[in-house]
């Protein structure tokens, strides 16, 4: 297992050193975030009951902005070989990468969309749900951005057709998110029930996302 | 050094194709313990197309890679270091960072990267971010990873470019202490590597093979 400890704290370590991927979706979400009301006119109560929606659309425009980047810099610089015949399977290796992901962006982003919501004036009862729904429904996003950054390794235009592969799949995710936030805040029906099933879809993309992103992978070194 | 029985790779009538164009056909060769094959031929004769078929990352359409002597349970991928056109190395990192990264994903132990730095002469650069190295500098770092981790079989892809004639000869002497030390070296080159105890396999007639074939 120390291989795969040692490729999250590379990535965590080339993430700093370069910068750039965090301060982007960061400042991604916060303009998507303020333009927002400015668009919808200073209609406070429109805004507190669309808040918990908008937050979590733009964190997923945020975190596929970065996304394209997970596999392209190793594939254009050779690593992409060396992690293949490394110690692990290139399915760990996709896992341990988009744990990086989450770590690098998905955190940081889950981290900041409380103080964005003071701008939508999000009632305060919806904070609680907001973060336990991000804090569960974010490892996913990154795990599923992995297929979207694995099959497009290679392309010269991969960064756009990326968020056309990935974002149908992260609707369940946003579905799901966004009804358990509003079961809590409003009811009728329990916060439970579309919770447990966002945790089921972070847990099932960790398993079945590396598998499809490493076949992808696969596809690209020949 | 290698504690594996006595290696031996096999390779017989391989065929190797990319997309539906048929590369190289035909190939078979052996190496036993201590050689080294160096592939020869003209340019897009395929030569990065059998080694990165060696490795594992192309299908082959016809024959057989065989490398006795490797662990029951693992791939030849696992068993070899394939050293390609790009070197694999982060601007962003310093050379020791990269070569301890190297280590831990190759499955080397600790101290290796240091005993790497060292035999390629890389240990005056050791802080310096990669990034700043010099074209040939950087091909040492990318080599550097041969001593990272053990590994029998050896796949290099013109290991001299922009190597210097010092550097080259670091590289021979590295080389030949794999073979003495009971490894395996295919390498593709243009250029006289000065090795001692290799083999030559010329692909053109393999590749002529493969174009006849297919009309």
């Amino acid at each position: 297992m120390s291989a795969f400890w040692a490729l999250i704290i590379h990535e965590l370590r080339l993430a700093r050193r370069r910068g750039g991927a965090r301060a982007t979706a960061l400042g991604f979400y916060l303009i998507v975030v303020a333009a927002l009301p400015l668009g919808l006119g200073p209609d406070l109560n429109l805004l507190s009951r669309i808040a918990p929606g908008v937050l979590w659309v733009a964190l997923l425009l945020s975190a596929l902005l970065t996304a394209d980047r997970m596999f392209q810099d190793d594939y254009e610089d050779g690593s992409l070989e060396i992690l293949a015949l490394g110690a692990l399977p290139l399915e760990m290796i996709v896992l341990a990468k988009s744990i990086a992901h989450w770590l690098t962006v998905g955190l940081p982003l889950l981290l900041v969309a409380p103080l964005l919501a003071l701008l939508l004036n999000m009632e305060a009862r919806a904070y609680g749900p907001l973060m336990l729904t991000l804090l569960a429904g974010t490892p996913a996003v990154s795990f599923l951005a992995s297929i979207g950054a694995a099959l497009t390794l290679g392309l010269s235009k991969g960064g756009v057709l990326l968020p056309l592969l990935i974002l149908p799949l992260y609707v369940p995710v946003l579905i799901f998110g966004v009804s358990a936030i509003d079961a809590a805040v409003t009811g009728p029906g329990s916060f439970a029930s579309p919770f447990s099933i966002l945790c089921a879809l972070s847990l099932v993309s960790a398993v079945l996302a590396p598998l499809a992103a490493a076949a992808a992978l696969r596809l690209n070194l020949q | 050094m290698i504690a594996h029985l006595p290696l031996k790779l096999v390779v017989q009538e391989l065929m190797v194709m990319r997309g539906m164009r048929r590369i190289i056909t035909g190939i078979t060769m052996s190496a036993d313990a201590g050689e080294a094959i160096v592939l020869t031929g003209p340019n897009g004769v395929g030569k990065t197309t059998l080694l990165r078929a060696l490795a594992g990352f192309l299908p082959l359409a016809d024959g057989k890679i065989r490398l006795e002597g490797k662990p029951e349970d693992s791939t030849i991928g696992e068993a070899c270091h394939y050293v390609g056109h790009l070197n694999g190395v982060k601007p962003h990192l310093t050379v020791m960072e990269t070569l301890r990264f190297f280590s831990a994903l190759l499955g080397g132990g600790t101290g290796r990267a240091a005993l790497a730095a060292g035999r390629l002469g890389l240990d005056t650069l050791a802080d310096i971010p990669a990034g700043y190295l010099s074209a040939g500098q950087k091909r040492r770092l990318g080599l550097a990873r041969l001593l990272c981790a053990e590994r029998p079989l050896w796949l290099l892809d013109e290991p001299a470019v922009s190597l210097d004639a010092h550097s080259q000869a670091l590289l021979a002497g590295v080389v030949g202490e794999h073979l003495a030390s009971g490894g395996i070296v295919i390498a593709a080159t243009h250029t006289d590597l000065g090795w001692a105890n290799m083999k030559t396999l010329d692909l053109t007639a393999a590749a002529l093979a493969a174009r006849a074939d297919a009309i």
